[in-house]
């Protein structure tokens, strides 16, 4: 049995419902857009903005904050990514204009070597003093020599114990 | 005695180290372009976008490039005394106007006065990028070789114009 369309409805009738389908908003929403076209990129981008300070939410790295300057520097890395940069080249790039200060491993330099060597010379400095320290202790309680009175009152009082155990 | 005096003296030493690390401002971060040249830029003119501005233009001249914004609540802040510096003349102000609308911008200049010789359209903060801007407002004293000499961050002040700002350009027009 074939559905005779004329039965229910007229040729303007249905071009009109047509249009009305074609028309309605609701054919113009697309699937969300993705992340970023590439995956891989995507995945190379937030890899390197982990290591990266965003500068106005300074905790955050410019992977995980939300502000617009985050934003603006993942689009600048990732246009560069898609320009063949290497990463050394976009860290390059950030470093000669927000500073030392974009990365959260500043590089080994003069102004860096106290921040890098710091901890270890205090963890040395509090060695080295706790050597020291210990080392006068041990003279200092080192037993003083008894006189000869006082070791025969010792060696009484001592046999006078063992006689009352026994 | 030593037995007391030392520990207070290192108590002393590290209230001092706090002191200090309070009082610095993390959110200044020294610009690395300080004593470079100033990144190129040529872009459209906010009054008349047919035209463009280069930074080329402004050699041979000490410059202002301030960044602002028609959202950005502290340029308001800032924003009379460039217009009071600019009415002096002692320097021109170009205006970099960063992710900003036309129309908002305009109304914006129109409110509140319009201290920039021209002021030049950033939509999507690339200009900002290449200057190193990570907020606004923020102005940059450029020299008439075209070498960044200072950046100001935040709001531009009495205290910063005339500790500062004025005696550097003066420095840098003699």
């Amino acid at each position: 049995m074939s559905l005779d369309l004329r039965n229910t409805c007229n040729g303007k009738q249905l071009i009109l419902l047509l249009i009305f389908v074609l028309l309605s908003p609701l054919n113009w929403a697309k699937e969300a857009m993705p992340v970023a076209e590439d995956p891989v990129l995507e995945r190379r981008m937030i890899a390197l903005s982990e290591d990266l300070r965003c500068l106005v939410c300074q905790n955050e790295s410019l992977a995980g904050s939300r502000a617009d300057f985050a934003n603006d520097l993942r689009r600048e890395i990732r246009e560069q990514m898609q320009a063949n940069k290497s990463d050394k080249e976009i860290v390059d790039f950030l470093v000669a204009r927000y500073g030392d200060f974009v990365l959260y491993r500043p590089p080994v330099k003069p102004a860096t070597y106290l921040l890098w060597a710091g901890p270890f010379v205090f963890l040395l400095t509090g060695a080295g003093i706790l050597f020291f320290y210990l080392k006068r202790r041990r003279k200092q309680i080192e037993e003083p020599p008894l006189t000869e009175e006082q070791h025969r009152h010792a060696e009484a009082l001592l046999k006078e114990d063992k006689g009352n155990n026994a | 005695m030593t037995r007391f005096l030392l520990p207070l003296a290192a108590f002393i030493v590290l209230v001092g180290f706090l002191a200090v690390g309070l009082n610095l401002k993390p959110r200044e971060v020294p610009s690395p372009l300080i004593g470079k040249p100033a990144p190129v830029f040529q872009s459209q003119l906010l009054h008349e976008p047919e035209r463009m501005l280069a930074s080329q233009d402004n050699l041979g001249k000490v410059w202002l490039l301030n960044v602002w914004a028609s959202w950005c609540v502290s340029c308001r802040e800032e924003h009379p005394l460039l217009v009071e510096l600019a009415k002096s003349g002692i320097v021109p102000i170009y205006g970099l106007n960063y992710k900003d609308k036309r129309d908002l911008a305009l109304q914006w200049l129109s409110q509140y006065g319009d201290p920039y010789t021209v002021s030049v359209v950033d939509p999507e903060g690339r200009i900002g990028i290449d200057y190193g801007v990570y907020g606004v407002p923020e102005t940059y004293v450029i020299d008439k070789n075209g070498v960044i000499r200072h950046k100001q961050i935040g709001p531009v002040t009495i205290e910063s114009l005339e500790k500062k700002i004025l005696p550097l350009i003066k420095e840098l027009q003699g």
